[in-house]
């Protein structure tokens, strides 16, 4: 799949930050791309850079190889991390301002069935909750049918269910063959929706591919997790390095069926055992040594 | 057009929702007229104009003790019926004529006019003989309306839209209007064409108002006022959009704004009249559009003046209206 933008040795510099750092990106058309870091990162530098919200001190962004210009204006969505609305205007009122704002558009009708906006159309933008806000500004970020969509942490502040139900949304846009860039701070969400992932540090991209692909890359071992109550000083007579997790031991092994076998062998009761995967949490940490929510 | 459109529609809907606004809108016109209309405002004036026909050395020795009283400042003219257009338009306090036998004239409905005249009374007794004003004498308030009216207008246009933008640009609705296709001139002139409806609904619905009690003198013609009013909240809430073009904090804004309100509001004739200024303070006052905007509108309300006659005032509100919006709309930025 030609991907549908591209960014070459993007630079961003601000007066003693480098906020960004020689970003090379190629994202195929079709796909969900998660872009993910902790804060100060320069995620959100670059996916404004990409949006054509600000220039890049250096380098280049094509879009379907095209330098950002007035088309694009017409053919990205976006939604913003933080952005306010018009005020004293009801849901409807706001979906037919930005209908008017582009040449080509989503039926409104349609657009309100794919975000479930039916019950809020008549509601003040502002007396909406937090669930129902997102599912608008997602809304606006499709209503000129977009072929690439910006969601800039999309999820942030909302409570599981809320989250849950988003995704379900992001799924359904997905399906329709749209091209999505998503930030995020949830590595669940990343890995419920990314078809691939990008890692920053420090303004520059440390890790990149598939979840799983990376996931293997990173770890080819995997965790068994046993109550320290069970094991007790056994594992260390056994020659198995653990550590403590909680009131959990955990012990990395890369010959899961040795182990096992050393374990039963040595009368260690194996009921509570669980064998934990590895998540994009952990590959995070992993590789930029900090924690995603930190 | 349809961007346009789009964004004054929703402009209007937000301002006419926004009801504690909207009627602060209405109330706060209609306090000053009225309010300052009976009351005799110019108390805190601390200096009484009046002009002297005949020469200051003269008025020395005929009336001194006058001449010499605080707070009054002596304007020679050399032309009678001069001087006295200025008691008619309330532009001077009183008039002393002092070639023949002293004489003086006031405007009748003037208050400085009936306190000079005590003040005469009191300094020279009775040499003066009163004499009264030919032709349509101005009341005060038919003075004093288009200049309220205009310092109102001032208000809503420069803080209404200037404090707008600014707010959207903080709370990120500039930002978001940037992601889409509209352009810089079109948002800023819906915001323009929405305040400047708003602002001449209103001034209109006060004026109307206030005339059923008030009855104000319009000699000139109503469509020539409206299009001297229209062309001056035009080039008010361009100042304004300029001004918020790129500020992006409230404060800044408020600071600037003031910096703008404050010389137009002392220098542009809405309170008091500059005869006697010094020239440079006179000349100083032709800049600001709102000078310009009462000027004419007291011409047109008080004179009769044609559109011809106060076509150099529409000249100078049209051209700094394109001015700075096409400034306004170069230097703007959504974020």
């Amino acid at each position: 799949m030609p991907p549908i933008i591209t960014a070459t040795n993007l630079v961003k510099q601000y007066p003693g930050v480098l906020a960004v750092d020689s970003i090379n990106l190629a994202i195929p058309a079709g796909i969900c791309f998660g872009l993910l870091g902790p804060n100060g990162a320069g995620k959100t530098t670059t996916i404004e850079i990409l949006e054509g919200i600000h220039p890049p001190t250096s380098g280049t962004v094509l879009y379907k190889g095209e330098p950002l210009g007035a088309r694009y204006r017409e053919e990205v969505g976006i939604q913003f991390q933080h952005t306010a609305l018009q005020e004293f205007l009801t849901v409807g009122e706001t979906l037919e301002l930005f209908e008017r704002l582009y040449h080509h558009t989503l039926p409104i009708p349609e657009l309100i069935e794919l975000c479930s906006l039916a019950d809020i159309l008549d509601r003040d933008t502002r007396k909406i909750s937090g669930g129902q806000r997102q599912r608008l500004l997602l809304a606006l970020a499709l209503i000129n049918d977009p072929d690439l969509i910006f969601l800039d942490e999309p999820t942030t502040g909302l409570d599981p269910q809320a989250r849950r139900n988003f995704w379900d949304l992001v799924e359904l846009v997905k399906s329709r063959n749209k091209t999505i860039v998503l930030t995020t701070h949830y590595m669940e969400e990343a890995y419920a929706l990314c078809d691939e992932i990008a890692i920053m540090d420090k303004g520059r991209i440390v890790s990149q591919g598939t979840p799983t692909q990376l996931l293997s890359e990173h770890f080819g071992d995997v965790v068994l997790q046993i109550p320290h109550a069970d094991a007790g000083s056994k594992l260390s007579e056994l020659g198995l390095r653990a550590t403590e997790a909680g009131d959990m031991l955990e012990i990395r092994t890369n010959r899961l069926h040795h182990t096992l076998q050393q374990l039963i062998e040595n009368g260690i009761n194996l009921d509570r055992l669980r064998i934990r995967a590895w998540t994009l949490e952990d590959l995070f940490i992993n590789v930029t040594g900090k924690k995603l929510s930190t | 057009m349809k961007k346009f459109l789009a964004v004054l529609h929703a402009r209007n809907m937000e301002f006419l929702r926004d009801r504690s606004a909207l009627a602060w809108n209405f109330a706060m016109p209609f306090l000053l007229v009225i309010g300052l209309a009976f009351t005799f405002s110019g108390s805190n004036r601390e200096i009484y104009k009046v002009g002297v026909v005949g020469g200051i050395e003269r008025m020395r020795s005929v009336a001194p003790t006058l001449q010499s009283t605080k707070y009054i400042q002596f304007i020679p003219y050399d032309d009678l019926e001069t001087a006295i257009g200025k008691i008619e338009h309330h532009q001077m306090d009183m008039l002393i004529d002092v070639g023949g036998a002293p004489k003086y004239w006031i405007n009748s409905s003037s208050p400085n006019g009936y306190l000079l005249e005590r003040i005469i009374w009191g300094t020279e007794g009775h040499q003066f003989a009163r004499q009264t004003v030919d032709g349509a004498e101005i009341r005060y308030v038919d003075w004093f309306l288009p200049g309220i009216l205009g310092m109102n207008m001032m208000f809503a246009c420069l803080f209404g839209v200037g404090f707008v933008i600014v707010r959207y640009r903080k709370n990120g609705f500039l930002k978001r209007l940037k992601a889409t296709p509209l352009g810089a001139f079109q948002f800023l002139f819906a915001q323009l064409i929405s305040r400047l409806l708003l602002i001449m609904v209103i001034t209109t619905i006060v004026y109307t108002g206030c005339n059923l009690f008030i009855e104000f003198n319009m000699q000139g013609s109503y469509w020539t006022l409206l299009l001297v009013a229209t062309l001056g909240a035009m080039s008010l809430i361009s100042i304004g959009l300029l001004v918020a073009a790129r500020t992006a904090s409230e404060e800044l804004a408020g600071g600037i704004l003031n910096v703008v309100v404050w010389p137009m509001m002392l220098l542009s004739g809405a309170w008091f009249s500059l005869e006697g200024a010094q020239i440079w303070v006179q000349k100083l006052a032709q800049i600001f559009p709102l000078t310009h905007m009462i000027s004419a509108a007291r011409a047109i309300m008080n004179e009769g003046a044609t559109l011809a006659q106060v076509m150099p005032h529409v000249w100078v509100l049209g051209i700094t209206s394109v001015f700075f919006i096409a400034l306004g709309a170069y230097v703007f930025k959504w974020e």
